[in-house]
């Protein structure tokens, strides 16, 4: 294929990995930026997502655009749920110490992926795309349900992004993220927005696994990639700048489809991870993020 | 390949290696199932299967064998795994009711080890030392298996691997390890490429993973490629940590007549559907290796671009591949219905094409440990059965194999047996080609008899 | 910390070492293999401990420096024609010169930063592991035979594959490292990385350098982790990038949190239990990982100081 061409289809993918990376991390953002905890069960929320999407197809049996829409309302609710269990049962009771917060996750996750394991099985399962329809361009042919994976994800960034700056919700949150004490002071009830905040996150890591699922296959190890990456975009986004999150999404997520027209694979992986760390060394607060976290 | 310094390699080994002697094709042979089969056929192949005699270590008749068998329960092969396991206690089940091994009745030992290289040696170490088996066999993945191989060599426990890697005959193992239930994947590639090269295409794009069981096929089936005045359009290793495929379709050049892909991994799907949607109709020929659809059905939604397109099968899935009452009485005894999915939940699709090697290995030792008249795990009665089965030459087809006939080479302690290529019709694979050994050896590079047990 | 405990504290650890090595004459031949696994990922888990727990700093990637041990001894042992020492020295020195670079970037990132930098690096060397796939073999990894575990030291021919020899070389390894930590840790030195733990902005203001101790305590650590990584090579004698996966960072952290952190005797303790906890567990259920999680929740929530740093708190106060 001609270099054009070739690019074109870079940038398309990275487009899509771009917006499906933006709403998982923004989940990652938000926790952090709300609660100050890194949460490395995160991917398992998404994993979660994408094995109730199958579920879901399954129930409803031959018709994908209900099994998509089941999916789209079971998804995030089962998975909200698990988090704020997960919130009361352990981040509550060690008190968000980000340390343990950080073992307790690891716990979780071994704990989720196993569970899988055990309920689902070891298979990557395929599950129908909602609507199905390829995109011819003179060059090549295109998966149209990309597109409406794309559309759908602009969706859910600019709901979260309407509900922190709109809404009351939005604002305790915020008030939290700047000085939690403060906002405890000023009868904002804190605990309960360390749960919202831990469910919404997990709500946006499953929904974004509901969207991925028919372009990949729901398998209970595809928590990993998601995991790293959306560390990789919230670190450079800035720890816990929202903004920064979804900015640095569409870096991460343009640079590895288009580096990898240029470079073997495996050595733009390396490449665009020592990267990341070389943005932490140097600026500790991220590229968007406050100097000193 | 890779400047590998290997202390075992036989390089020079003189090419008339390669030539096939029929003169001792008994010395494998399971002369008791023949009779057997024969008996559990006449039954319709599921009657009770006639003890056999008892063989001649009369003392220990009811002394269990015990077997360790080392799975995959969890970890990236589990899918696998779990095919693993059912064949193996179908396997013993069946021996058993023959009589058992040497007129002892095989006790199943089994430990997962995670799909794990450190776990994998801890569980050979656990199941040699601890449970005090006589043998470990049914590793599967790779780095599993060259991570434990060690210690089984330390233990001086026969160690029997069902995992189709090159490292056996390779001679990067050590002489406790055997590989007597299916074809190394060079000896695969080897077998195959004549016939992708004839029929399909001669230039090819090669797409494999980014891994040394990709390499083999990078290299393998370059030089057949060479060889055979075919032309590589251009190799696409995947790294295994990715999830989108459509960026490495964009670098194979149009004129391309053959896209060869060994895709290991639960991505495979998702390659399908993207190579689906990046060529359309306008396609090349496509040939496939079947090991990234072990599990998967064929009828699964995503799938369908693989409509007329070939794959390699180690195995037929699909009732009929393999016309031989054998088959039939195997697949029923695995509990795998003609699609080869379990007979109890047919959406549980199996690994046929690898998980027979479990079957066929614990045949082969049964007749080593019966033909050397092994009693326990005294060094003189492991060497004996080492030395024994070294000498084994020809498996012949049966019950026992049923996959088919196959080569044994004790210097390699590898098998080597037909392969299959099927074209996929009506989300189905329907065999259109049966190699025959001859077209899966190569010269060998090892020679284990030389080291010292 | 305090003087008078000098006797006990030397006696205990001198003790400890004793058992070890009576262990190995009464051992059954299955135990006796897996303690010298216990020492050899002990030996780790110890490094660990000094950045972790004596300095207060988390690290998800540690499994670079023991991976930066292994393949260090293992690629030259195979490929150079080294000696079993020669090529565990070189592992331990590869390890030495990648944490000391490492610290020189890393320690500039601090708290939850730190951590994620330490975790992209550990990353990067695993993808590197594979990239290099010519050399290492990648994901399948390769195997040193047992003659290339053979050498002649003194005139004695000494195999590696020998199960005493691997024990008592087990024990040399982790017998050092563990003294090496006792002294540390009652040093000025490791007095000064305690302070850093408990507060580092005040031990700058008591003038200590503090960026050169947490530094210094960077290096011990990763050089301590390669030993145990180049004597995993040598004495198990297989080497692949699986043992550069996250999940190779987090064992050493799960092993020093359940002994105890910042305990010299801790990450001992920790990894005995949880090797025998997930190898009584895989006799109940297949899934190890599950109780790996299970064990990680019960500490942080019921046990965060760890066995014996439970036991320091309740009733032995002289425990190092």
């Amino acid at each position: 294929m001609n270099f054009g061409p070739h690019l074109f289809l870079a940038v398309l993918e990275g487009t899509v990995s771009a917006f499906v990376l933006a709403v998982t991390a923004l989940g990652l953002s938000l926790v952090f930026g709300v609660m100050r905890v890194v949460n490395v069960a995160h991917g398992v929320f998404f994993m979660l997502g994408a094995v109730l999407a199958w579920w879901s197809a399954s129930i409803v049996g031959g018709q994908p655009l209900l099994g998509f829409g089941l999916a789209m309302i079971v998804a995030p609710l089962v998975v909200g749920a698990v988090a704020v269990a997960a919130d009361w049962l352990i981040l509550r009771r060690v008190n968000y110490n980000p340390e343990s917060t950080i073992v307790a996750t690891i716990g979780l996750l071994y704990i989720i992926e196993q569970m899988v394991l055990i309920l689902y099985g070891p298979d990557a399962r395929p599950v129908p795309a909602p609507v199905y329809f390829r995109v011819s361009f003179p060059w090549f042919g295109y998966s149209g349900y990309k597109l409406v994976v794309i559309a759908a994800s602009a969706v859910l960034l600019l709901g979260t992004w309407y509900g922190m700056s709109k809404t009351k919700l939005g604002l305790y949150m915020r008030a939290t993220q700047q000085d939690s004490q403060m906002a405890q002071a000023f009868g904002v009830p804190v605990r309960r927005i360390y749960a919202t905040a831990f469910a919404l996150g997990a709500m946006l890591a499953a929904m974004a696994g509901v969207l991925i699922v028919p372009v990949q296959q729901a398998h209970y190890l595809m928590g990993m990639d998601p995991l790293l990456l959306s560390f990789i975009v919230v670190i450079i986004g800035g720890l816990g700048s929202l903004r920064g999150t979804i900015i640095a999404a569409f870096i991460v997520g343009m640079s590895d489809g288009i580096i990898s027209v240029f470079f073997s694979p495996t050595l733009a992986k390396i490449l665009a991870t020592l990267l990341v760390a070389m943005v932490l060394v140097i600026r500790p607060g991220g590229l968007f993020g406050e100097e000193e976290p | 390949m890779t400047k590998r310094k290997n202390e075992n390699s036989e390089a020079e080994t003189n090419k008339s290696g390669m030539a096939i002697t029929r003169r001792a094709a008994l010395t494998g042979t399971l002369a008791g199932v023949g009779a057997l089969a024969g008996a559990a056929l006449i039954g319709g192949g599921t009657g009770p299967l006639i003890k056999s005699a008892r063989a001649h270590t009369g003392g220990s008749a009811d002394r269990p064998i015990k077997l360790g068998f080392q799975v995959h329960r969890t970890g990236i092969g589990a899918a696998y795994g779990r095919w693993y396991e059912r064949t193996t206690v179908a396997a013993v089940k069946l021996i058993n009711s023959m009589g058992g091994i040497a007129g002892r009745p095989i006790e199943l030992v089994i430990e997962d080890d995670g799909t794990d290289p450190k776990r994998g040696a801890e569980v050979v170490e656990k199941l040699a030392t601890k449970h005090n088996v006589e043998f470990i066999f049914g590793t599967l993945f790779s780095h599993v298996v060259i991570g434990s191989a060690p210690r089984a060599g330390e233990l001086k426990i026969p160690y029997f691997v069902v995992s189709e890697g090159y490292h056996v005959a390779s001679g990067m193992l050590n002489r406790y390890v055997f590989q007597p239930g299916i074809t190394d994947v060079r000896s695969q590639i080897t077998a195959i490429s004549s016939w992708v090269l004839g029929n399909l295409g001669k230039n090819v794009a090669m797409i494999y993973p980014d891994y040394a069981f990709g390499y083999n096929h990078r290299d393998y089936f370059s030089a057949a490629a060479k060889a055979q005045g075919g032309k590589i359009s251009v190799l696409l290793p995947i790294p295994p940590t990715e999830t989108s495929y459509t960026k490495y379709f964009a670098r194979i050049p149009s004129d391309t007549e053959v896209i060869y892909h060994v895709m290991v991994g639960p991505g495979v799907l998702t390659f399908v559907k993207e190579m689906g949607e990046h060529f359309g109709s306008k396609r090349p020929k496509i040939f496939g290796f079947l090991d990234s659809l072990e599990a998967v059905d064929m009828a699964s939604p995503g799938l369908e671009y693989l409509e007329g397109t070939h794959f390699w099968e180690g195995m037929p899935r699909y009732a009929g591949g393999i016309d031989t009452p054998h088959e039939r009485f195997y697949r029923q005894a695995v509990g795998v219905n003609d699609a080869g999915a379990s007979i109890q939940n047919p959406k549980d699709v199996s690994t046929y094409s690898h998980m027979f090697g479990c079957w066929e290995t614990l045949f082969f030792i049964k007749d080593a440990v019966e033909q050397s008249g092994y009693q326990d795990r005294s060094p003189k009665d492991v060497a004996r059965l080492i030395e024994t089965s070294e000498g084994f030459q020809w498996l012949n087809e049966g019950i026992a194999h049923p996959q088919g006939a196959k080569k044994f080479d004790g210097r390699l302690h590898q098998c080597f047996g037909p392969q299959f290529i099927s074209k996929v019709e009506n989300a189905k694979l329907r065999v259109v080609h049966r190699t025959s050994i001859e077209d899966g050896l190569y010269a060998p590079e090892a020679n284990y008899t030389k080291q010292s047990l | 910390m305090r003087r008078h405990g000098a006797a006990k504290i030397i006696v205990l650890h001198l003790g400890v070492i004793g058992l070890l090595f009576l262990a190995q004459f009464f051992l059954p031949a299955y135990h006796q293999s897996n303690a010298i696994r216990i020492m050899v990922l002990a030996t780790y888990a110890v490094g660990y401990n000094v950045l972790m727990g004596y300095t207060g700093l988390l690290s998800l990637g540690h499994a670079m420096f023991f991976a930066a041990g292994l393949y260090g001894a293992g690629l030259t042992i195979y490929y150079l024609d080294f000696t079993p020492l020669q090529g565990v020295g070189f592992g331990i020195l590869s390890a030495c010169a990648l944490s000391f670079v490492f610290g020189l970037l890393a320690l500039r990132a601090r708290g939850i930063a730190f951590l994620i930098v330490t975790m992209m690096f550990a990353q990067a060397l695993f993808l590197t592991t594979l990239y290099f796939n010519e050399i290492t073999l990648g994901d399948q990894g390769f195997v040193l035979s047992e003659k290339l575990r053979t050498m002649t030291i003194g005139g004695a021919v000494v195999k590696f594959s020998d199960p005493v020899v691997k024990y008592n070389f087990a024990l040399m390894v982790f017998s050092a490292c563990l003294l090496l930590t006792l002294v540390l840790a009652r040093s000025p030195v490791g007095r000064v990385l305690v302070a850093i733990r408990e507060n580092e902005a005040r031990t700058r203001m008591l003038g200590y350098d503090t960026e050169r101790y947490k530094l210094l305590s960077l290096v011990i650590s990763g050089t301590i982790s390669g030993v145990s990584g180049a004597a995993y090579a040598l004495l198990f004698a297989y080497i692949g990038s699986t043992f550069a996966t996250i999940q190779y960072s987090i064992f050493p952290l799960l092993w020093v949190l359940l002994g105890g952190v910042g305990t010299t005797l801790g990450p001992l303790v920790g990894t005995a239990l949880m090797f025998y906890l997930i190898d009584i567990s895989s006799d109940y259920t297949s899934s190890y990982l599950l109780v790996v999680g299970a064990v990680l929740l019960v500490l942080v929530l019921w046990f965060p100081k760890g066995i014996l740093g439970t036991l320091r708190e309740r009733w032995l106060s002289w425990l190092p």
